[in-house]
């Protein structure tokens, strides 16, 4: 019973980790993931969120087995 | 329909000569491709190397979603992206994009959609090493 989460890029340097496995227990939206992923810091604009590999909102309800993914605006591509 | 992630180099020019779009030949009247470089300049300083970080399996997703869109949207015959990542050094090939189809508009228009969409919806991330720093690319620069 839990929720696989994945930090990318200047996120997983400013929060010092790549990720974690979490108890599902008490977590019912990606803005629960980020609560305990980063207690102190609010999720604003600069943070994006994927659940299972797709774009999601914070509000966006996750379950027992979900990756949870955080990271910053993208920058790919080139020219 | 090809969509891959290179950690490798890899040379533009040989992937387009060595791949067979799709489709019956004889009905495609236009093919467009985009090849976008490093430049060892990037907001007024010099860039020695650069870091392509990327989200396995979600890129790959994302990047499959933009073709598909794009493929319908615009009835591509065919439609192939390579995009690099890992250690980069300037004048590397970082991404090619390739739209087929029976005519140019239609070519020309799903190839600059790829290119501008991929660089606001697939998970990739640039680090530059300029000197003795390094720094995370922080927006795209204006087409």
């Amino acid at each position: 019973m839990s929720i696989q989460v994945k930090i990318f890029a200047s996120l997983r340097e400013r929060l010092g980790s790549d990720g974690m496995e979490l108890p599902v227990d008490g977590i019912r939206t990606v803005a629960d993931v980020w609560a305990r992923v980063a207690p102190e810091q609010p999720l604003g604009g600069q943070v994006l969120m994927a659940v299972n590999m797709d774009y999601a909102q914070a509000d966006q309800p996750v379950s027992d087995g979900d990756e949870v993914a955080f990271f910053p605006p993208v920058t790919g591509g080139a020219g | 329909m090809t969509v891959r992630i290179s950690a490798e180099p890899f040379d533009p020019y040989a992937e387009l000569a060595a791949y067979t779009p799709r489709g019956a030949a004889n009905r495609i009247g236009a093919a467009a491709t985009f090849i976008g470089f490093m430049r060892d300049l990037n907001e007024g300083d010099e860039v020695a190397a650069m870091e392509l970080e990327h989200y396995p399996g979600m890129t790959e997703k994302a990047l499959e979603k933009l073709r598909d869109e794009a493929v319908t949207r615009w009835q591509l015959t065919d439609a192939l992206v390579i995009h690099r990542v890992g250690a980069l050094s300037p004048t590397d090939p970082i991404v090619l994009v390739a739209a087929w189809s029976a005519h140019r508009a239609a070519a020309l228009d799903a190839c600059r959609f790829l290119i501008e969409e991929l660089k606001t919806r697939a998970p990739f991330w640039k680090k530059e090493r300029l000197g003795d720093r390094e720094r995370w690319v922080e927006h795209n620069t204006p087409g």
